[in-house]
């Protein structure tokens, strides 16, 4: 039977929701084995957890791996992928895996297809000898463009690194518990990253994190004078404003503001996208399946995609009428 | 300090009207602008301020067709001080791979201190030819930096994680870092910057003089292959209000106080 690893991630002290959601991916290949490999300091009952879902561990405990670091990790795992040879192997599409995939893909001599929200096994299109490929679907431009991308297996096989949430964790635990194997640092191999602390957004921040109604802002606001609006159209809702990625980045709106994967996750009822093109970073934030309203003067916005109900306009003109007739209805 | 930057050009199709290509695997790219890939302007950004603080030089690398000499002269303006053009038909279609060993042949017989590159580029949005670079180079990196500095032969790096959080990192040069929109802020270009540069001559380096093996390379050295491109299924979708300006905001706000927005 075919083997996949997928490289499993921490989040605190249990597993990180995509090592599940990723079995699953690893499982829609078929008649397959699936192990996880696990790197960290003192990750024993990690292991165990993983032990529960995965037929095989591969643990690395060790104080040097304490903190994520693609660099020293992909040095780590390549001569595991060498010695297995796993048909794929499954990373998360995550700021660590962002770092880890490419250089394990370079280090163990495996294709690797990016952030992929689908995959499958496959036949070479241009093989009569039936050599097995590895399919999957990912975003291109921004959301705007798919594409469906094919490669064969080297020798160690082929990597895709998954975007979370593409899958959805399975139901249950299988019955039977997999195997814990410990490994050890291969000789030689440090780390050349030094850690120096981890920084966290200021206390007494804003939070964002519980509201209710949100209305959210991206690069359509155009100029940071238009903020001013927005706020005023905020307070005639009662909501918060949050925003996008490009907002924070010119210093407009506060990063604890910030909706997305690198940012904060909001579980709003509703959820108002202003001038928001709707790319997977930021959407990736927008979880518990709220009421969007979008409003983006490109009707091939991806927001559109996902949103309830939308128009195609510019908010710079919309957003005092919307505050108006809010206003209005409040009375 | 010997800085080098690799940046692109990419198509921006945030307005752009999208059309695939009878090839099914391509853009019609006739009415496309072009321009340097957004996360790249941060790195070259990063290079020149760190040239001004540090003194030594910034080389602007890509890999690119032709019309490509234009991101190079774009960086020749906001202050790097030399830029090399990588470009044969043998490098058409590359995968991040065949892009990274294309930079890495460039790169390993020159001094250098310090590689910048964009985190993404916006238009295939791997992420995966900085790390890729850094492998081959066997140098570490750092992905996604939001804040950057050197002192004394390391470089220590603020960049983005999970859940919002950030960390700080430190390597001894050489190494590479990935630069995150919002590193800092990019200088203007004005037409008169780009002019001023116009006469500069931009070293143009093929297959042959980087040594680098076509069939490793391009369309045949990818092991990745694009076998369709396609427009996103639309799935349901949002109900698109139409009609008078008065008239779609009108229910847009109905259906916001029906859904308890206020």
């Amino acid at each position: 039977m075919r083997e996949i690893f997928v490289v499993v991630e921490r989040s605190g002290d249990g597993l990180e929701e995509s090592a599940l959601e990723l079995l699953t991916a690893a499982r829609s290949l078929g008649e397959v084995t699936v192990s996880a490999v696990l790197t960290g300091a003192e990750v024993a009952d990690l292991a165990s957890e993983a032990a529960r879902w995965f037929d095989d561990v591969y643990v690395f405990d060790d104080p040097a791996l304490s903190q994520p670091d693609g660099d020293f990790q992909s040095r780590v795992l390549a001569p595991l992928i060498d010695r297995r040879k796993p048909f794929v192997t499954l990373v998360p599409h995550t700021n660590t895996g962002l770092e880890l995939a490419p250089m394990l893909s370079v280090r163990a001599g495996l294709p690797l297809i990016a952030d992929a929200m689908a995959i499958e096994s496959c036949t070479a299109q241009d093989s009569s000898a039936g050599v097995a490929c590895l399919r999957a679907v990912r975003a291109m431009h921004g959301g705007k463009v798919q594409a469906r991308v094919a490669a064969i297996p080297a020798e160690n096989g082929v990597m895709v690194s998954v975007r979370p949430g593409a899958y959805a964790p399975p139901d249950a635990v299988p019955g039977t518990g997999g195997a814990v194997h410990p490994e050890t640092i291969p000789e030689g191999v440090a780390p050349r990253r030094q850690y120096v602390e981890t920084v966290a957004p200021e206390p007494g921040a804003v939070d964002i994190s519980h509201a209710e109604v949100l209305v959210a802002v991206g690069r359509g606001i155009e100029d940071e004078e238009n903020l001013e609006a927005l706020r005023s159209l905020a307070d005639a809702m009662g909501a918060e404003v949050a925003c996008t990625r490009p907002v924070v980045d010119r210093k407009w709106l506060e990063k604890t503001r910030q909706v997305g994967t690198s940012g904060v996750t909001v579980r709003p009822r509703v959820y108002l996208a202003l001038g928001i093109s709707g790319s997977f970073q930021h959407l990736g934030g927008v979880k518990g399946d709220p009421f969007i309203a979008a409003i983006n003067t490109d009707p091939s916005a991806p927001i559109f995609g996902v949103a309830d109900v939308g128009i195609v306009g510019d908010i710079l003109d919309l957003i005092p009428l919307l505050e108006e007739k809010i206003r209005e209805r409040r009375g | 300090m010997e800085i080098i930057v690799c940046i692109r050009r990419v198509p921006d199709l945030s307005e752009a009207e999208i059309e695939i290509g009878r090839d099914g695997v391509s853009l019609v790219d006739d009415d496309l602008d072009y321009d340097v890939n957004e996360w790249d302007n941060f790195a070259i950004e990063a290079a020149v301020q760190l040239k001004e603080q540090h003194g030594g030089r910034v080389t602007a690398m890509t890999v690119g067709d032709e019309e490509s000499e234009d991101v190079l002269r774009r960086a020749l303006a906001m202050g790097a001080d030399e830029a090399v053009h990588l470009v044969d038909d043998a490098f058409d279609g590359s995968d991040a791979l065949g892009t990274a060993t294309i930079l890495q042949r460039a790169i390993a017989d020159r001094p250098y201190d310090l590689i910048l590159t964009g985190a993404i580029s916006g238009d295939e949005a791997r992420g995966h030819v900085g790390p890729m670079l850094a492998a081959l180079l066997d140098i570490p990196m750092v992905a996604l930096a939001t804040e950057l500095s050197v002192e004394g032969g390391t470089v220590t790096v603020r960049h983005e994680v999970e859940g919002g959080l950030e960390r700080v990192t430190r390597m001894v040069l050489p190494a590479l870092v990935t630069a995150q929109t919002g590193l800092n802020e990019p200088r203007y270009v004005s037409i008169r910057g780009i002019r001023k540069v116009s006469g500069m001559e931009i070293p143009v380096l093929d297959a042959g003089d980087l040594g680098v093996d076509g069939s490793r390379v391009g369309v045949a050295g990818s092991a990745v292959t694009v076998e369709e491109i396609f427009l996103p299924p639309r799935g349901e979708g949002a109900e698109m209000l139409e009609g008078s300006e008065e008239s779609v905001i009108e229910k847009f706000v109905e259906r916001l106080q029906r859904e308890g927005a206020f």
